[in-house]
């Protein structure tokens, strides 16, 4: 219902102060690491939270977690390097975005097989739809057989005229 | 006395759904109209009892009868008495019995207005409502009553969460619910008219008023919700990606698709077999949300495990009625007849196309939400679906999707003119190559994604008026004439032209305040002064002051511009005197246009500073106005004549062309 309820069970769970996520004390003195390490945060999962990320939340652990990022950072860690270290620190649940790998394939790949099977389908319901509509509409009529369609039509009507008659 | 009547009351109304899920079958069966007419009765009766039993809760919560468990552990007798009111629907317990409010409402008034429905569908529309409502009541009564009383009765309750003691908490759960339990009509209808066997255009014509009404309630409903956080929870986001939150996107995903097959069906008697399953689906996804907010899976697999009577209760009712629902399907789609046809690029083609699409989506945000789960399950792996994976696969779905929204409305039914259409948009691509190019030189550079997701959101916008613009003739005739032919513009062509510029506008605010947002992270101390965005700010003072039910922290920030005094900033801090001093952070908003200063206090430090989080957030606004230019499109297309007079009567229409004759 709200992601508020998550966040409070989790502050009334573990009796927290509501602080704030990065506090000032953490922040690199170099801009362009302190950009990397926040965009690094946004990846990360605060694990004993519900769905944040250690950027976002205020659990001791995210602080932790945020002080390491900035540490590896600092020791001249790539961005994939931090993760790696992470993740085998952690294991794959730090990730918020999982890797591709086969355990989560299915994962990955449910957007474009719904939406490449959803086409395929339309595409060929649609062809098959208008096939039935060709064998029934068919092509043009020549003039041949709209003469000979107005005749059987008149016949019709000729017969139902002279069968009401009758009753 | 007044919660032994509540809870008798409940039971009552349990009695009445469970007579109205069957005799009006029979009826219909047998077709007895004076069997039939008993759903019309019951309805109405079983509103008026679930009303009393609700009023009864907020009775109990508004004299602080501590008395009652649920009181007790959600009231305090300090506590202002709007959020006596709101905390009913502040825990489980209460939220359920405003839930099966809702759904009664909702039965009441196809009762009261469905005067102009065929009565065998009445009926059968009814009695499905009773089958959702029964069960419900019998979770209520079962699992989660609200009116239990404790043995020894204490003088004080725990008071309610302090966070959800905000004006938020008003207004978030009733308009959700009403969008949730909204679809509940769709779905019910869609159950007729498998039972039935027969589903035509004045089917989807009854239908769609309905969908409608749940649509605008959970658009407006997931965007407040949305906006509370953003305010509430002091990190100045505002969507999360939380399976919380997408467990209200895929009924809204799912629902929005829907609006658009019916009108399809409404119009052209087409796609009528997929209405009826989307309408299945769409509620099937609410009922999926209510499990997964209300059973506590999401916490954890394992505390699900512990205490699983209300999550196996809901898990029930949730495979009953969606595997009944789609096995009826199965069985009975065949019997519909297939409507009219069309080529690809029609108005219909455009539908379709809208449908694969947000179908798409919410499939991604299905998968998305309880994968995670399911893997645990499965092999005990335990993995993260978070923001990132979601902004990756669900954010490129729109791309397509928006580039169609304004080529939908400019195509006939049936075979369309791409050609033609894309001509008439001109003006609205040249206007977004136009936006593309100043906010790039704005930019100067920087990632190019963001002009060009503002360009397509200019075009948007742009497309949505454009088809407006020609059939008002605007510019091209005198004002008066322009005047006459708008006014006399159908109100849901005027509706449609705002929903879709909503789109438009909500994007605009997504991308400027996720690109251009300006944070500091820092200690201040009285008087100290920081910069941000040309504003300057000062911080005033730092003092103690006590709330009713909470002593706050207050910083005093004086705003100026140019060195300008514009106003005054007081963000706080609050901790409240009962559940063991939890605290939480009111940030203080200031807001210029559509754009926002934010400033949020974090922890004080020993030497008499405080930690704060000041935000620039540009056009950020626009976030929330999308949405409700969204609903106000809903509300302009609900009002359109046509829909609100539904479909004719068979005597009336026959007495009116014996008249004309």
């Amino acid at each position: 219902m709200k992601p508020l309820l998550v966040a409070i069970c989790i502050v009334a769970a573990l009796g927290l102060p509501a602080a704030h996520a990065v506090q000032p004390d953490e922040i690199m003195s170099d801009r362009v690491e302190e950009a990397r390490a926040r965009d690094l945060s946004r990846e990360l999962r605060c694990m004993v939270c519900q769905n944040q990320s250690i950027d976002d939340s205020e659990a001791p652990l995210a602080r932790d977690l945020r002080l390491l990022v900035r540490e590896r950072i600092a020791a001249g860690d790539s961005d994939a390097q931090v993760l790696d270290f992470l993740v085998a620190r952690y294991g794959q649940f730090v990730l918020l975005k999982p890797k591709f790998e086969p355990q989560t394939f299915l994962l990955w790949l449910a957007t474009p097989f719904v939406l490449v099977g959803g086409g395929v389908a339309l595409w060929m319901h649609s062809r098959r739809r208008s096939k039935v509509l060709g064998e029934v509409a068919g092509p043009a009529l020549t003039a041949e057989e709209e003469a000979r369609l107005r005749e059987l039509m008149m016949q019709e009507v000729a017969q139902e005229t002279s069968s009401a008659n009758r009753l | 006395m007044i919660a032994e009547s509540g809870h008798y009351a409940l039971v009552l109304a349990l009695g009445l759904a469970l007579i109205q899920s069957t005799i009006p079958l029979l009826g219909a069966r047998l077709n007895d109209p004076a069997l039939m007419n008993v759903a019309r009765s019951t309805a109405l009766a079983q509103l008026l009892f679930v009303a009393s039993s609700f009023a009864a809760l907020v009775m109990l919560h508004v004299t602080s009868d501590f008395s009652v468990a649920n009181v007790f552990e959600n009231s305090h007798s300090l506590k202002p008495l709007v959020y006596k009111i709101t905390g009913v629907w502040g825990n489980h317990e209460g939220s359920m019995l405003l839930w099966v409010s809702i759904l009664a409402l909702f039965g009441g008034l196809v009762a009261a207005f469905g005067s102009n429905l065929p009565l065998s569908l009445r009926a059968r529309v009814l009695a499905v409502q009773a089958w959702i409502a029964s069960a419900f009541y019998l979770f209520i009564l079962t699992t989660s009553n609200p009116f239990l009383r404790l043995p020894d009765p204490p003088i004080e309750g725990r008071d309610l969460n302090p966070v959800l003691q905000d004006i938020g908490l008003a207004v978030h759960p009733p308009m959700l619910y009403l969008g949730y339990v909204g679809f509940s009509i769709s779905f019910s209808f869609a159950i007729a008219a498998l039972v039935e066997g027969r589903i035509d255009a004045a089917w989807a014509r009854w239908v769609r008023p309905w969908t409608l009404v749940a649509w605008i309630f959970l658009t407006l409903g997931i965007a407040m919700g949305s906006y509370w956080a953003y305010y509430e929870l002091g990190w100045g986001g505002w969507w999360f990606w939380d399976p919380v939150e997408n467990a209200s996107l895929m009924p809204w995903l799912a629902g929005t698709a829907l609006l658009h097959s019916a009108l399809v069906m409404e119009k052209r008697n087409a796609l009528k077999v997929w209405t009826i399953l989307l309408s299945i689906l769409t509620f099937s996804l609410s009922l999926l949300g209510t499990f997964l907010v209300r059973s506590g899976v999401l916490t954890s697999v394992h505390a699900f495990a512990t205490d699983p009577t209300r999550g196996v209760f809901i898990l029930l009712i949730l495979s009953v009625f969606v595997g009944g629902s789609l096995m009826l399907f199965v069985w009975r789609a065949s019997t519909l007849k297939r409507g009219g046809l069309f080529s690809p690029i029609s108005r219909e083609g455009a539908l379709v196309l809208n449908n694969l699409f947000l179908t798409t989506a919410c499939a991604t945000v299905f998968v998305g939400t309880l994968y995670p789960l399911a893997l645990e399950v499965v092999s005990g792996a335990k993995i993260s679906v978070g923001a990132p994976f979601f902004n990756l696969t669900f954010a490129p779905l729109f791309v397509p999707l928006m580039i169609a929204v304004p080529f939908g409305p400019m195509l006939a039914w049936k075979r369309g003119d791409l050609m033609g259409a894309a001509q008439r948009l001109l003006a609205a691509g040249a206007t977004a190559l136009l936006a593309l190019a100043v906010t790039w030189a704005w930019a100067r550079g920087g990632s190019a994604l963001a002009p060009l997701a503002i360009a397509l959101a200019v075009f948007v916008i742009v497309g949505a008026f454009t088809d407006l613009a020609e059939r008002i003739s605007l510019f091209r005739n005198p004002v008066a004439y322009v005047l006459a032919r708008a006014r006399g513009l159908p109100r849901s062509v005027w509706g449609t032209a705002f929903a879709h510029a909503g789109i438009g506008v909500a994007l605009i605010g997504i991308v400027c305040e996720t690109t251009w947002n300006t944070e500091y992270i820092g200690t201040m101390k009285e008087g100290d002064v920081m910069k941000i965005a040309g504003y300057e700010l000062r911080m005033d003072s730092l003092t103690q002051r006590l709330g009713p039910n909470y002593r706050e922290l207050v910083a005093s920030f004086i705003v100026s511009l140019n060195s300008e005094r514009l106003s005054k900033m007081t963000p706080s801090k609050r901790s409240f005197t009962t559940r063991g001093g939890m605290s939480t952070t009111e940030a203080a908003l200031l807001t210029r246009g559509v754009s926002q200063l934010y400033i949020s206090l974090g922890d004080a430090t020993a030497d008499g500073g405080i930690a704060v989080r000041i935000y620039h957030k540009p056009l950020v606004l626009l976030i929330w106005f999308g949405p409700i230019l969204m609903a106000l499109g809903g509300m302009l297309s609900l009002s359109d004549r046509r829909l609100r007079v539904g479909a004719p009567r068979p005597a009336e229409a026959l007495r009116r062309l014996q008249v004309a004759e």
